[in-house]
């Protein structure tokens, strides 16, 4: 594949979309599929093929998944919402005149604010077809590195650009690079996690749904920069289609010769692997996710030696999550300047979140670095419904922490949220109101910590048991004030002591809960009362009550 | 030493050459084991002890090893599931929204708690961690098939239709 190849194919495609005067962009992610739009899609191209001027296309996630199943009117960008298989001859209809009231979405403030870097072609183009991404500017980066750029000026790009691990750590990704690249090894490998177990979050399925070319594109760039030959995509079997859609992907990215030996005429020889994960939160950390690739238990090792350094096989191995692999041809192609002019001074670029919980849009935003909560949650996901009131919004999943309404004025990025007791994650945001107890919350994280534990360290395996034991018996109302301080002891110590991320902040949420939420605690413990309503201390103190009248 | 010799097919079941063939296609590497399982799961719907046995003298992995694999990863099952699986999501999404009470919902239907099948082999209850569905929270899996902002009732519903069936 030559860089003219490429942008004939490319110009083909544009040739092709202009070819019908209407497009019709159906959304089939997981979760409009779930609303059967595989069958309105059908009853639309039936509709359509009757007078040719409509092509109707599957598309990657929109990202509002409370309006499915979304359809997109193209050119007018009309976007309709809830659309039944009975309402396809109507919409099909309406192209050529005034757009159907009835089904249009009221968007709000949805869209505006939103920055898309990652998402950009998702919802544009059909994540089954190789060339529409081609159309879309596609391979461009990798075909322009593979013959003009040296691996270290590409390293170069990628660290100049300010892009930082988007997995939750935030490590600088060009000196994640530069560090496979300087070790020695037999072969090098790459690896891109998309082991997605933080329960709230679903970024990397989306993104490997919606343009999974993409994240293909941004693994054989990075192979090149660190001269690996041998990549591995490890999904969850959870995700099916994404799974579907990435193998669809690669066998096309194959056939096209972006994988494969002599890629683009050169002498870079590179081809990549689904692995399915199955079903362990830990795997999420890259040392288990290495044992889990090699066939072992996905249990951690100690680091150093990183996996940099001595990964998959004892080689060194690159491991990046989806979304920073996504943010690689972009930032090729676009230059590092335009990259690190988004964003804050440290955390630069974009960040997609997945809006969830009582939340009004709920789903997937992509918004700049920098942005404050309370645009995030009252702008762009429309606020609290049903008139309950905001509490707190919990970030990083099981490791991060639930933020106040005091802190809504934080500009998001990961230094501010460590700042304020959680994490970036890999960017669920769960929204709570007011019949959210906050100390059921943390219960329930804890028991996700506890039987996720992989049991390898005991501080880990031992202290969230404990944790959850003294939660448990704060939430039944059976708590005194020494198993308090008892509960704030172990924190410290499972935090300290933990051999991987799981174990050192799997107190978060609990940590984070009561700095904020101490009063929730005490009048669990004082009162034997759960001022949410949620607890089992209520039935208990009332059931007490009744059995004192009674007697 | 003599060259290490294959296990025989346990029986003639045409399942057993998918499961061969996924390890072939490996070149029979002791990493291919999860890869393996996966493939004798959904061949088979569950794993019994016949079948990691004859993964792991396959591919030479100690049985304590593959043992130690299957029962680590939630995603492989020692039991056979029975006819209709309902899968309840708990993550902290559908959490929020509601996911225990469904469940509490369902076991009280079912008379079993979750992981488990019902006597009669009719329905298996099960929880998934997060199926990333997350914006249609709460979500229920019924049959594979992804349903979005379930009420109680209509959880109960679909129930009773299996059990009648």
């Amino acid at each position: 594949m030559t860089n003219e190849e490429l942008l004939q194919i490319a110009e083909q495609d544009k040739q092709e979309r202009t070819s019908h005067p209407h497009e019709l962009n159906v959304c089939m992610g997981t979760g409009c599929i779930s609303q059967h739009s595989d069958k309105l899609k059908a009853a639309l191209v039936q509709h359509a093929s009757a007078d040719g001027k409509c092509h109707v296309r599957q598309t990657g996630c929109m990202g509002l998944c409370a309006a499915g199943p979304l359809v997109v009117a193209e050119p007018a960008h009309t976007i309709y919402g809830h659309v039944q298989e009975a309402d396809a001859a109507e919409l099909v209809a309406s192209l050529s005149a005034k757009p159907v009231k009835r089904l249009q979405v009221d968007l709000g403030k949805y869209f505006d604010g939103q920055h898309k870097v990652v998402l950009e072609n998702s919802g544009h183009l059909d994540p089954e077809k190789i060339d529409e991404y081609i159309g879309l500017d596609g391979y461009q980066a990798l075909v322009n590195a593979l013959t003009q750029m040296e691996p270290v000026n590409v390293i170069d790009v990628i660290a100049k650009s300010g892009l930082r691990g988007r997995g939750g750590g935030g490590y600088p990704t060009g000196l994640k690079w530069s560090t496979v690249a300087k070790a020695t090894g037999t072969i090098k490998y790459v690896i891109c996690n998309g082991d997605e177990g933080d329960p709230g979050a679903f970024m990397d399925r989306s993104v490997l749904e919606s343009d999974p070319q993409r994240v293909i594109e941004g693994m054989a760039i990075a192979a090149y920069a660190v001269g690996a030959s041998k990549g591995y995509v490890y999904v969850r079997a959870e995700y099916p289609l994404a799974v579907s859609r990435i193998n669809t992907a690669l066998q096309q990215a194959r056939r096209r010769g972006f994988l494969g030996n002599n890629i683009c005429g050169t002498t870079f020889n590179f081809d990549i692997e689904v692995r399915l994960g199955a079903g362990a939160f830990v795997c999420g950390e890259e040392t288990a996710l290495i044992a889990s690739i090699e066939g072992l238990r996905g249990q951690p090792r100690p680091r150093p030696p990183y996996p940099a350094v001595r990964g998959l096989f004892g080689q060194p191995t690159l491991i990046n999550n989806v979304e920073t692999f996504a943010n690689v041809p972009p930032i090729l192609r676009n230059g590092p300047e335009w990259f690190s002019s988004i964003g804050t001074e440290r955390s630069k670029g974009t960040k997609v979140f997945a809006l969830t919980g009582k939340i009004t849009n709920t789903g997937l935003i992509e918004v700049p670095m920098g942005m404050t909560l309370r645009q995030i949650i009252f702008d762009i996901g429309g606020g609290v419904p049903d008139g309950h009131k905001f509490k707190a919004v919990q970030t990083g999943g099981p490791s991060g922490g639930c933020i106040p309404e005091e802190h809504l004025n934080l500009n998001v990025s990961y230094d501010a949220l460590i700042g304020v007791g959680s994490m970036m994650g890999s960017g669920g945001m769960i929204v709570m109101d007011d019949t959210s107890c906050m100390v059921n919350v943390a219960r329930f994280f804890m028991e996700f910590c506890m039987s996720e534990s992989c049991g390898k360290c005991i501080p880990c395996r031992a202290g969230t048991a404990q944790m959850f034991t003294l939660l448990t018996k704060i939430c039944d109302g059976e708590a005194t004030h020494a198993d308090l301080d008892l509960l704030v002891d172990l924190c410290d110590v499972v935090k300290n002591t933990s051999l991987c991320g799981l174990g050192m902040t799997a107190p978060n949420p609990v940590l984070s809960t009561l700095r904020y939420f101490k009063h929730e605690y005490l009048e669990h413990i004082d009162n034997k009362h759960c001022p949410a309503g949620v607890c089992a201390c209520n039935n208990k103190a009332k059931s007490a009550a009744h059995a004192e009248v009674t007697a | 030493m003599p060259a290490y010799t294959m296990p025989p097919l346990p029986s003639d079941d045409k399942r057993w050459k998918i499961v061969n063939g996924t390890m072939r296609r490996h070149g029979y590497s002791r990493a291919a084991l999860i890869e393996t399982l996966h493939t004798a799961q959904s061949s088979f719907g569950y794993l019994d002890d016949v079948t990691i046995k004859f993964v792991a003298k396959s591919l030479r992995v100690p049985l304590s090893q593959a043992y130690g694999v299957v029962t680590f990863y939630h995603h492989f099952s020692l039991k056979p599931a029975g006819k209709h699986t309902c899968t309840v999501c708990t993550g902290t999404a559908c959490y929020i929204k509601g996911a225990d009470k469904l469940l509490a919902e369902a076991e009280k239907k079912l008379g079993v708690k979750a992981g488990q099948t019902t006597p009669d082999g009719q329905i298996s209850l099960m929880t998934a961690r997060c199926v990333g569905a997350c914006g249609r929270a709460p979500v229920v899996l019924g049959d594979g098939e992804l349903v979005g902002m379930v009420e109680p009732a209509q959880l109960l519903e679909k129930l009773e239709g299996w059990a009648a069936s």
